[in-house]
């Protein structure tokens, strides 16, 4: 097997055992980036120095700890993992996909990254992101699209497309992604990886810079479960930093690494096979919930009535948070500015108008009318009861069902372009993924299944704080398919298109 | 429902953008139809339910009020357009003919 092929842990297993080193394995990814980057496009900024050091750095230790009897290293020691240009690392620039950060060195890092390069873990760079993390496609990012590696003509899904791409490409074996309605499991499903989205307040957010605060979460992307599930045990828990993150243990995820799921009890929403669901995908989905019956799972029909509502109810609570929060963006302390302008006050509109795209735009503009005078309780507080009501149906579901799974996405990756004049066109994209996040609660994509090429994604959802119950599921039905031992065959696409 | 132009123009001050002709009545549309699909919350009743803000369980959470080291102010201030001394620099807030008098 060749080293870019290689998952986390089976890599890990290798270093342990001195076959490889980290810089080999790091070289080799580096090199693969080269070759295929030109044409993904899934990293904004390559860390190729900083990644070769990190690498030199581990295998030091390594070779260190292999001299102290009885000394364990973290099994991601000299991992190489990508991070999404929305979570501060030092030394790199963050731009968050946006014009606005253009020049933007964060003079803190993120308690995630504190806690990978704790693990010492090899950071490889900063992957393409949709601005602020709003959109699902990278196409609303500010410097270019990234292209899905299954086919360069369609959307990589988003807003961490950049992340899923790098990962199902081979570019990179783990990477770090954001979720605030959908943004790690959505691209996960249309790159044919694993993303987990972990509850509200899993993970620290300090550092990550807010969309949507009450509902962002920095999620984990990998080609397979087990993966996915060790990243996230290393920068998972509370910090106190981050006041909305949970100060609760967080269980060893690696135990739920075990293939049984007999008794488990299995719900599937009528909601989510409506209309506007693609066969394919449907089928593929019901395919993979027989196949968990098969595996022992009880399954069992269950009603989220609200599921309908949790797209109007989204595109007001993350708009009005995501005016506020962006209101810091205003050529004053750090980023774009305009030396131009005459006063403070044009200098703010020049800096805004110049330094963010359409769609920032766009959300900005919503979430300030749904706060305005006047609207405020007709749309934002309207938004905030139904999100009661969505967070009810998942409580009263959970009474009675381990896990719910349906579909990530409704329909496999679309073409570079097609949505891209439609805005609520492109929202519908996210329609199976918004309640999750209104609900605080745990969600999981891994592939089920392809169309004419095209990965599709099993959503596995789980009450708040168990994620340990989705990576079981998970877990269980990717060991009894070989869905995720299929990777794209991106350089012959990129050799032929050449 | 649909927004006017004065209304887009309006909300466009209120979150400090300034927008082109033509951006405006883009975002006239869409925002638009964006709210138009955003109404069918309306035929939710909702009088008797409270609203979430937040998810999780915790209210106030507080730190010991002790202290600890700060960012060192140079690197505070690398990122800042415009720096005088050991501050950022900021336009005229206030007209300076109406402070003269």
């Amino acid at each position: 097997m060749e080293l870019h092929q290689l998952t986390a842990h089976t890599a890990s297993e290798l270093l342990a055992q001195g076959e490889i080193s980290s810089v080999e394995l790091t070289q080799a990814l580096l090199d693969r980036t080269e070759c295929l980057d030109g044409t993904v496009r899934a990293y904004l900024a390559l860390l190729t120095e900083q990644a070769l050091a990190d690498a030199e750095r581990a295998d030091a230790l390594r070779r260190e700890a292999g001299n102290l009897q009885g000394s364990s290293v973290s099994p991601l020691l000299g991992i190489p993992v990508a991070i999404k240009d929305v979570i501060c690392v030092s030394g790199a620039p963050t731009t968050c996909g946006s014009r606005i950060l253009e020049n933007y060195f964060t003079p803190y890092e993120a308690t995630v990254i504190e806690k990978l390069r704790a693990a010492g873990v090899v950071l490889t760079g900063k992957t393409n992101t949709d601005e602020f993390a709003m959109g699902s496609s990278t196409e609303n990012s500010g410097y270019f699209t990234t292209h899905n590696p299954w086919d360069l003509d369609r959307v990589p899904g988003g807003s961490s497309g950049g992340s899923a791409a790098a990962v199902a490409a081979g570019m990179v074996p783990l990477a770090l992604g954001s979720d605030t309605g959908g943004s790690v499991r959505q691209p996960a499903s249309l790159c044919g990886v694993v993303g987990i989205k972990p509850s509200y307040g899993r993970v620290s957010r300090y550092g990550l810079i807010a969309y949507a605060s009450s509902l962002d979460q920095i999620g984990t992307l990998a080609r397979d479960v087990t993966d996915a599930a060790l990243l996230l045990s290393v920068i998972a828990g509370h910090d106190p930093r981050d006041s909305t993150s949970m100060p609760v243990e967080v269980p060893d995820y690696c135990r739920a690494l075990v293939p049984d799921i007999k008794g488990k009890i299995v719900g599937v929403p009528q909601e989510y096979f409506s209309d506007g669901i693609q066969p394919e995908v449907a089928d593929a989905v019901r395919a993979a919930i027989d196949q968990l019956v098969d595996l022992g799972a009880e399954v069992r029909e269950i009603s989220l009535p609200h599921t309908e509502y949790a797209l109007p109810t989204y595109y007001l609570v993350a708009p009005a948070e995501c005016s506020a929060n962006l209101s810091r963006f205003d050529g004053i302390r750090f980023g774009l500015s305009a030396p131009d302008a005459p006063d403070i006050w044009e200098s703010y509109r020049l800096t805004r108008e110049r330094g963010f795209g359409p769609e920032v735009k766009r959300r900005i503009m919503l979430g300030a009318f749904a706060l305005s005078a006047g609207y405020y309780d007709a749309f934002y507080l309207k938004a905030q009861k139904v999100r009661t009501l969505i967070k009810q149906d998942f409580d009263r579901a959970f009474q009675e069902v381990d896990v719910i799974v349906g579909p990530t996405s409704p329909t496999t990756a679309f073409c570079i372009g097609e949505k891209a004049d439609n805005p609520l066109q492109m929202y519908m994209s996210d329609i199976f993924t918004l309640s999750c996040n209104l609900a605080g609660i745990c969600g999981l994509s891994l592939p089920c299944g392809f169309a004419d090429g095209l990965p599709i994604g099993l959503q596995i959802q789980g009450p708040a704080f168990r994620e340990e119950s989705v990576i079981r599921v998970a877990y269980a039905y990717e060991q009894a398919t070989e869905w995720h031992c299929q990777h794209p065959k991106v350089d012959v696409s990129i050799e032929l298109g050449a | 429902m649909r927004l006017t132009r004065e209304q887009v123009r309006h909300v466009a001050e209120l979150a400090k953008l300034k927008l082109t002709d033509e951006e405006a009545s883009l975002f006239q549309e869409q925002l638009s139809s964006i709210l138009e699909h955003v109404d069918r919350l309306a035929e939710l009743e909702t009088d008797s339910i409270p609203p979430t803000a937040g998810v999780l369980p915790l209210r106030n959470v507080m730190r010991s009020d002790e202290s600890r080291p700060a960012f060192p102010r140079e690197d505070m201030l690398a990122n800042a357009p415009e720096v005088e001394d050991a501050f950022v620099k900021v336009k005229p807030i206030l007209d300076p003919e109406k402070l003269s008098r």
